[in-house]
């Protein structure tokens, strides 16, 4: 019937082809962008018109408590706060799979069931390196001048991390929400959860309770340890978890990863029950 | 086993404490269509996931293709296709872009998941198509690209959950052709369905399902057999002229006439067919009746689910009352008047 040869895969060991699927399913999300270049700009153009944004308009307003530039506050704020969205992204992608059907076929299929989100999760990183490295481009082009070396990088570092972690919540969220429709919403969860951090404005600027919630926003702490490893410590409270922010940083994508990626995973097999 | 793709024997499935799947009962044989047919909820689609991997059973064991499905999952994945109620394929890709996708993902590697698009789209009917995103596909291109897509290894059995469901007429056929392909070169297929004069085309063999049971396996002839040969059917023009039109099929009739009001129709199952009609026919003229439509009907196999189950099928029940449920819906009650009712003066000339 065919011509081609269907006579079953090449012998390899089933590690391979986790991988292999694996990077399938990313090559599947990377051509989503090449084929849709409006997304791409869509979703680089926020960001920058972010940086571009809250950088002018609120940045001459703006004071940092002990002193220093706004820039130097609100940058690394800036690009947490793209990491702290993508999650929506993450679930939106989830949501139209699984209510098309996409997920059902995949796993109908002999492939590692696992690299259907390993895969999302892969993509969902090199998106976020684009996403950072337009932002810092931009924020470079507005002056802000932060140190190179061992510092930046583990600053970059720490921001994959979190977005890292920020999936599992994402794959979690797309299988649990009936429709694309409904994965919109979840803007209006992370709009004020991005708020009420210091990724804008200092938590010691703010009512009390309010600021002690915001010190305590896993994102906070993210924001204050790549300031510091910027080059750029301004705005630091003295609370605990404002003065361990970097051992924060470092531990809250943890936390996040230990309870989302169970509940993710077990909400991926249930799809079996 | 020999001889059969898939053999299912007492099925159970809860899904919260309501049973989908209720000692359910399948056997496919090998090279056929097999259609599997009830209404919505009936259990269609549990069994169609459970059979194909997708869905863990309860109670009882499945084979397909000779493996054991909750034994083998993985083993059994290599040997099915499974064509789902929506298109399961990806709307940003282009229709190459997916077929390339889905063969790289069942292991074929690049050049071979290539070569393998290229055969298929021409196979589908896509070849001009290959390279358009499949947003900008119509309804029955993407169900045509659903199936190359289950087709990538020419699997033994394909499983064909309401292939058509949505689909206007002319895609609806283009999909039957496909299905017919297929059958041709070799694969099973388990077509689920709702619309009866679907497993009336395609199918060889029918199990109806009913509340997670199987409550009759047999063919399409077979089904329609055990409820009587062919029936008239008088439709008149004035709701009071209902009583008087069954009186009159009465005398020709084999059994107590029936009558549904909503739609002014009477039918009864007759024996010498063409005095019948003649008879209904004249009476009616003479006494005056005003009549829309006079014809012969073969049983359809909604008929038959009418009398296994006491209730019509959903999408019948909706165009009979009045109520669209969709223009396929629709469209395939048409159909399938189109073709069993034979008009009266079509009939003359046969005669």
């Amino acid at each position: 019937m065919s011509a081609v040869d269907l006579s079953g895969p090449a012998d390899r060991g089933r590690v391979y082809w986790v991988f292999a699927d694996c990077w399938n399913v990313v090559r599947r999300g990377l051509t989503h962008y090449q084929r849709q270049p409006v997304n791409i700009a869509w979703q680089l153009g926020f960001p920058i018109l972010s940086v571009l944004l809250y950088g002018y308009v609120f940045g001459s307003a703006m004071q940092v408590p002990g002193g220093g530039d706004y820039k130097d506050f609100l940058m690394p704020g800036m690009f947490v706060m793209t990491m702290a969205f993508g999650f929506i992204n993450t679930a939106t992608v989830v949501v139209h799979d699984s209510t098309k059907g996409v997920i059902d076929r995949f796993r109908s299929m002999p492939m590692a069931s696992s690299a259907v989100v390993a895969g999302r999760g892969v993509t969902d990183l090199l998106v976020a390196c684009a996403e950072l490295g337009i932002m810092m481009g931009t924020a470079f082009a507005m002056g802000w001048r932060p140190d190179g070396g061992l510092g930046f990088l583990g600053a970059f570092g720490l921001l994959l991390w979190l977005r890292f972690a920020l999936i599992w919540i994402g794959v979690w969220l797309g299988l649990m929400v009936p429709n694309p429709e409904a994965a919109g919403g979840l803007f209006a969860v992370a709009f004020p959860l991005t708020m009420i951090s210091s990724i804008f404005v200092a938590p010691q600027l703010m009512p009390d309770w309010l600021g002690a919630l915001a010190a305590w926003n896993p994102i906070s702490s993210t924001a204050a340890a790549t300031r510091e490893l910027f080059g750029t410590p301004v705005g630091g409270g003295d609370s605990w978890v404002e003065r361990h922010a970097l051992l924060m940083a470092c531990g809250w994508p943890v936390v996040l990863t230990a309870i989302f990626l169970p509940l993710a995973v077990r909400r991926f097999q249930k799809l079996s029950r | 086993m020999e001889g059969y793709a898939v053999k299912a024997q007492a099925l159970e499935k809860d899904y919260g404490g309501k049973r989908a799947l209720d000692g359910f009962d399948l056997a496919v044989r090998e090279g056929t269509v097999h259609g599997l047919l009830g209404p919505n909820g009936a259990g269609k689609t549990t069994a169609v996931r459970i059979l194909s991997t997708l869905v863990r059973m309860d109670g009882g064991r499945a084979r397909v293709a000779g493996l054991d499905v909750a034994r083998q999952p993985r083993e059994v994945r290599a040997r099915i296709g499974l064509t789902g109620q929506y298109a399961a394929v990806d709307e940003v890709l282009t229709g190459r872009q997916n077929l390339e996708m889905f063969g790289r993902l069942f292991h074929l590697g690049g050049r071979r998941a290539g070569s393998r698009a290229v055969e298929l789209l021409e196979q589908f009917d896509l070849a001009d198509a290959a390279d358009k995103g499949v947003g900008k596909y119509s309804g029955g291109m993407r169900r045509r690209l659903d199936l190359a897509a289950s087709m990538i290894l020419a699997p033994a059995v394909l499983f064909l959950d309401e292939p058509t469901t949505g689909l206007d007429p002319r895609s609806r056929g283009e999909v039957w052709d496909s299905v017919r392909a297929l059958v041709a070169s070799g694969t099973t297929v388990l077509l689920t369905t709702q619309y009866l004069e679907e497993a009336d085309k395609l199918a060889s063999r029918v199990t109806v399902i009913d509340q997670g049971r199987a409550i009759a396996d047999d063919t399409p002839d077979g089904l329609k057999n055990r409820i009587g040969g062919d029936r008239i059917e008088v439709v008149v023009a004035e709701r009071a002229d209902i009583p008087r039109a069954v009186k009159v099929v009465a005398r020709v009739s084999d059994g107590e006439p029936e009558r549904e009001d909503a739609e002014l129709r009477v039918h009864a199952p007759v024996t010498d067919r063409v005095f019948a009609l003649t008879e209904v026919a004249r009476t009616l003229q003479d006494e005056g009746v005003r009549v829309e439509d006079i014809g012969l009907r073969r049983p359809s196999l909604d008929d038959v689910f009418l009398r296994l189950t006491g209730h019509r099928t959903d999408a019948s029940t909706g165009t009979s009352t009045g109520t669209p449920t969709g223009t396929s819906a629709e469209s395939s009650e048409e159909n399938s008047t189109e073709n069993s009712t034979e008009n009266y003066t079509g009939k003359e000339a046969a005669v």
